[in-house]
């Protein structure tokens, strides 16, 4: 595979890079009749993101030569010594005219070759792994709902939210408000965060971690956004749809498409089901898709009760009703524990079903792993040959069963 | 018991977020007591505190344009809240071109004090910020925990040099020694001194000059008969001082300090609307 970027399209592909980077280790390359595809997945596997570029993006592009037998090439090499070269992008801008990248496979190295100015080349020489086929199960036409807005509009309402938060509850609201609203782990009396460890290889799941209680202001702050529709370009939500995702990784999507000045689609469904963020562009298509969190009680929960463990209503009259709390109070006797009042239901998300769905295109071979149960963010959406998922960052909850086949 | 406020100026907002960004350098959990003229944010001197103590001073009409406040009862109007100020310092953060920010004390899940910010969008309706920052209620029996110190019965009372130069020598000095010994006179000068096995630095001050201490009871303060080019000292830990250095935003009107010799350092510093104490106690 040869291809050449030229002029602006560097700095495209190096923000691509850095997007990337929030994903996952490691690069995927896999050059395509359609174009180069860059893509990236997490260690558990809920998270995966590809950046299409189409030939018309390049200077130059020969995707290789293809013969009735031979696939073309892919490979993927630590995202760190992909990054490394286009770590700074002023830098990138401001003194690189052309990049060139050339896949040796029999050499077995990947080259990129960075042409700057004042006739100064810097190539670097990078180590490749030949691999599988990196395709996340997804399609954007089942999902239910749909909102698109320009990158801006998202930008600006992620910033309120602190950097370290881990999920994000999207939903809509009354008025046909849209809201964004920190997801946060509660049990019922007790309110602190409680981040579950990933198990270690080899070894079982870390039993639930020893609860300590809490002092009164381990609580975490609640953030909440509400969005006017007519902020967006388009909205298609049912009523009372929501999805939980982790912000972090979109954050990193969120850049690139702030910077590219494109507007971005959410696709979502279900609660479980992952959620697609594309942009589209004549030379470049990008998908996010982020596996969400489930909502245990939906099913088994009356229909009266459903409503609760959605986003609540944004209202300007907050109860004022710290009455009956000091009441409470000064009875109690000794310390600030005031009477447990959680208005959050108890909410122990169980994965969904896995149900995988096989694409034409695919190329897996292999059955779809087993459905460890009790995780958290899932892979939901991985039918390929690549190792089961372990759990996520998040809050895992006691495991009845571990991996049967862990990495070894 | 309930609390509403709000903010429609930018620059009384921007003031007012300063403000908690001091506080929340300075304090992990601080006191917010408010009455109806004022607000008080209060960290006593507990052990898990280094021993250290606060109490900043605010007049809500500066900042406010609506205030409403009742308290536990009626002859006890106040209410005192545990907050941790680092989260209302990020609510805050975001808020730089509000239009309006309204705080109010609610009881959600728990009680809150909830900060609403309405923010100007492109659309019809504004977009609107919620943050509820879960609070402790205080109950009146532990009010009396959180008193304002009285000043101590000092040796010396000097102002302080630019807090700037303060903190970029305080900063340095951090990197050679967790202790730092702050010595001063009646002459208006000041050594900031760390000695470490191997290196002993101090930085000389000169002509900051005395306030003014005027006695309760009409006498001249005990610091009359006191020798004027003699030293008094305190020996605190280096990061407690940083702390305060490296939180000041802007240059108060006055800034001074009274050193009780090997006991206390009490910092105080003024702006236009707020008040600020720092104490410090010495290590032996």
């Amino acid at each position: 595979m040869k291809c050449v970027i030229a002029g602006g399209n560097v700095k495209v592909l190096g923000r691509a890079v850095h997007s990337l980077s929030r994903i996952g280790d490691e690069l995927y390359l896999e050059p395509t009749e359609g174009g180069l595809s860059l893509r990236a997945v997490n260690s558990s596997r809920s998270a995966f993101a590809s950046f299409l570029f189409a030939p018309l993006f390049f200077q130059l592009y020969e995707p290789g030569s293809t013969g009735p037998d031979t696939e073309l090439f892919r490979c993927k090499v630590h995202m760190k010594s992909f990054l490394g070269i286009f770590r700074s992008l002023p830098s990138l801008e401001k003194s690189v005219g052309k990049c060139l990248i050339l896949l040796k496979p029999r050499a077995s190295r990947l080259v990129l070759q960075l042409h700057c100015k004042y006739g100064v080349t810097k190539t670097h020489n990078l180590a490749f792994q030949e691999c599988e086929r990196l395709q996340a199960v997804f399609d954007t036409q089942r999902c239910a709902s749909r909102l698109c807005a320009p990158a801006r509009v998202l930008a600006e309402a992620v910033v309120h939210f602190p950097l370290t938060l881990a999920e994000v509850t999207l939903g809509t609201g009354p008025g046909g408000k849209i809201g964004l609203r920190n997801y946060v782990e509660e049990e019922a009396g007790e309110s602190c965060r409680v981040r579950g460890l990933p198990p270690t290889l080899g070894c079982p799941s870390a039993p639930h971690p020893p609860r300590f209680p809490p002092p009164e202001l381990s609580k975490t702050m609640v953030t909440e956004l509400w969005l006017a529709e007519d902020e967006f370009q388009s909205v298609a939500m049912a009523p009372g749809s929501h999805i939980t995702f982790c912000l972090k990784e979109f954050r990193g999507l969120l850049s690139f498409a702030e910077a590219s000045n494109l507007p971005l689609t959410i696709h979502f469904d279900e609660p479980g089901r992952p959620v697609i963020f594309t942009l589209d562009d004549t030379v470049l298509e990008v998908h996010l898709v982020l596996a969400t969190l489930s909502d245990l009680e939906s099913n088994s929960q009356s229909p009266s009760t459903n409503g609760v463990s959605h986003l609540p209503a944004p209202s300007d009259d907050f109860p004022d009703d710290l009455e009956s709390y000091m009441v409470a109070m000064e009875t109690s006797e000794g310390g600030l524990e005031g009477p447990p009042s959680p208005t959050f239901p108890l909410r122990t998300p169980r994965p969904a079903e896995s149900q995988p769905e096989e694409e034409e295109e695919e190329e897996e071979e292999g059955a779809v792993p087993g459905t460890p149960p009790h995780k958290k963010f899932r892979s939901l959406f991985f039918g390929s040959v690549m190792t089961p998922g372990r759990p996520g960052p998040a809050t895992s909850q006691e495991v009845l069963a571990e991996d049967s086949d862990g990495e070894s | 018991m309930r609390f509403r406020a709000k903010i429609v100026d930018l620059a009384c907002l921007n003031h007012f977020s300063r403000i908690i960004n001091t506080i929340a350098k300075l304090a992990k959990t601080c006191i917010l007591r408010l009455t109806v003229c004022k607000l008080y944010f209060i960290l006593s001197d507990k052990v898990a505190n280094g021993g250290a103590s606060m109490w900043c001073e605010l007049s809500q009409g500066n900042f406010f344009d609506e205030f409403q406040m009742e308290g536990v009862a009626a002859e006890h109007n106040e209410i005192y809240l545990e907050l941790v100020p680092e989260n209302l310092s990020r609510a805050l953060k975001t808020a730089q071109n509000a239009k309006a920010v309204k705080i109010k004390l609610t009881n959600k899940h728990c009680p809150c004090l909830s900060v609403a910010v309405e923010l100007p969008s492109l659309s019809s309706s504004s977009r609107i910020v919620t943050h509820d920052i879960p609070v402790g209620v205080i109950p009146r029996r532990m009010w009396n925990d959180f008193r304002e110190p009285s000043v101590p019965d000092f040796d010396v009372s000097i102002y302080l040099p630019a807090l700037k130069t303060m903190k970029s020598v305080v900063e340095r000095m951090k990197n050679l020694s967790n202790l730092i010994v702050i010595e001063a006179n009646l002459s208006g000068e000041m050594n900031l001194k760390i000695e470490t096995d191997l290196v002993a630095v101090t930085t000389h001050f000169k002509d900051l000059g005395n306030p003014p201490w005027a006695s309760e009871d009409g006498c001249e303060s005990n610091t009359q008969d006191r020798d004027l080019e003699s030293m008094a000292e305190a020996c605190i830990d280096i990061k407690k001082l940083l702390q305060l250095l490296a939180g000041q935003q802007v240059n108060p009107t006055k800034a001074l300090c009274n050193i009780v010799h090997k006991r206390i350092v009490h910092f105080i510093l003024l702006h236009e609307e707020v008040s600020l104490q720092y104490f410090i106690p010495a290590i032996a």
